[in-house]
């Protein structure tokens, strides 16, 4: 099953510049392995040493913050808008 | 926790009375200086760490100085007259302190805002009567420039556009005015000049004043350590559009903080200082400490950009007591 994920500027250096790829699995946690199965280093950035979303990046599956769905548990299924998005915008 | 009793201490301009005010706009600068002791215990005793509290400024952020700066100039030279409209991108706090001074002066404000600021800072912009254009949120500020230049150029003649990362005003402002106060503030004992990096105009513009009044002291920024951050009003140089008014060559050293580090500051500010701060504070204090470290004597002021009332909404403040037991961080609440 693949899903499309929408990438933020400061991860398509991961990419080769792609602001979407295609990433497989059935929940986030198994996106985010595919992503780095692809891409390698881009897990890095995502996540902290346990795993979890780093505190300053929001994933969105349809427009909805996974943090109050069921974090990297959130099923995803064929068709899902996946989005990264820093949780904040830098520069003044 | 500590216990003991810092004697904490204000050091005031040289303004005896209360301030008498025309307008709220004569209330920007002259903003008060607060030595850190409790966060700074540990380093060196003939060091010290000051924060140079910018929130105290009417619009609540350092940004009121370049934005009245730009705007004053403006009118000056004829740019900004009646009729036009201030225009700029921001992620933020320029845009709350331009939306402030446009209500003022009587001009129209429209802003450009990546649609990932924080809520408290949209609102407030709004709160204002500015005009809000939300830019994608993917692509950051960097975004929010590009959606601007091209509101700009399919109506040119209705904008007067501060553009606050090429402006040279922007610095100017700083080294008219923060610059000044902080030298006279520590009466001219400074040694490092520490800030954060959004436009540069607070590093460019003090740390010219500074190596104009003592070459010996040090100018340093602070960015964050990766191109994906979360220290909201900070720009990662080497992956950002470069603002025109920067210019690395003029600083001495430049400090990589992570933003979990910088977190972790704001946190031990509000428990320890009982100082409630943004996340580029925390990231400032954090590059302060790390050079006093290695100092013997030595007089650090830093900015402190904004309180951190506008913070509250985001993720700064997910999980923070967890954060703070994880880290070790000596905390007692």
């Amino acid at each position: 099953m693949s899903v499309r994920v929408r990438v933020p500027t400061p991860l398509r250096k991961y990419t080769q510049g792609a602001d979407e790829v295609n990433a497989q699995g059935s929940n986030v946690k198994a996106l985010v392995e595919d992503l780095e199965k692809n891409f390698p280093g881009i897990k890095e950035r995502l996540c902290d040493e346990s795993g979890k979303i780093r505190r300053f990046v929001n994933v969105y599956v349809n427009g909805d913050d996974i943090r109050f769905l069921q974090n990297l548990e959130t099923n995803v299924k064929e068709g899902d808008n996946i989005s990264i998005v820093p949780a904040i915008a830098g520069g003044r | 926790m500590a216990t003991s009793t810092p004697k904490l201490r204000l050091i005031q301009s040289p303004s005896k009375e209360p301030k008498k005010a025309e307008s709220v706009l004569d209330f920007i600068g002259d903003t008060p200086l607060l030595q850190i002791r409790r966060v700074a215990e540990g380093i060196p005793t003939g060091v010290r760490i000051f924060a140079k509290l910018e929130g105290f400024n009417p619009g609540g952020s350092v940004k009121d100085r370049p934005a009245l700066r730009m705007v004053q100039e403006g009118i000056r030279v004829g740019k900004l007259r009646p009729g036009k409209t201030i225009l700029d991108s921001t992620s933020g706090n320029t845009g709350i302190a331009l939306a402030m001074i446009g209500r003022v002066l009587g001009y129209p404000v429209e802003l450009v805002v990546p649609a990932n600021v924080s809520m408290e800072r949209k609102r407030i912009i709004q709160a204002y009567g500015a005009k809000v254009t939300f830019s994608d949120p993917m692509e950051g500020s960097d975004g929010a420039i590009r959606e601007c230049r091209k509101i700009l150029e399919k109506n040119p003649d209705k904008y007067f556009k501060p553009d606050q990362y090429f402006n040279p005003m922007n610095p100017q402002a700083h080294y008219e005015s923060t610059g000044p106060e902080i030298y006279r503030q520590t009466r001219g004992e400074i040694t490092h000049f520490i800030a954060g990096i959004g436009t540069g105009g607070t590093v460019m513009g003090a740390g010219r004043y500074f190596k104009e009044v003592n070459p010996n002291i040090k100018v340093i920024a602070v960015e964050p350590d990766d191109a994906l951050h979360g220290l909201e009003g900070l720009k990662h140089m080497a992956t950002s559009i470069v603002p025109g008014i920067y210019h690395e060559e003029e600083l001495d050293e430049k400090i990589p903080v992570s933003t979990d580090d910088a977190y972790s500051m704001v946190y031990r500010l509000s428990q320890e200082e009982g100082l409630l701060v943004g996340q580029s504070s925390g990231a400032a204090l954090l590059a302060a400490l790390k050079i006093a470290r290695k100092l013997r004597s030595g007089t650090l002021v830093t900015i402190f950009p904004d309180f951190g009332d506008k913070y509250l909404s985001t993720n700064l403040w997910i999980g923070w007591r967890d954060r703070m037991a994880v880290g070790n961080l000596e905390f007692n609440i």
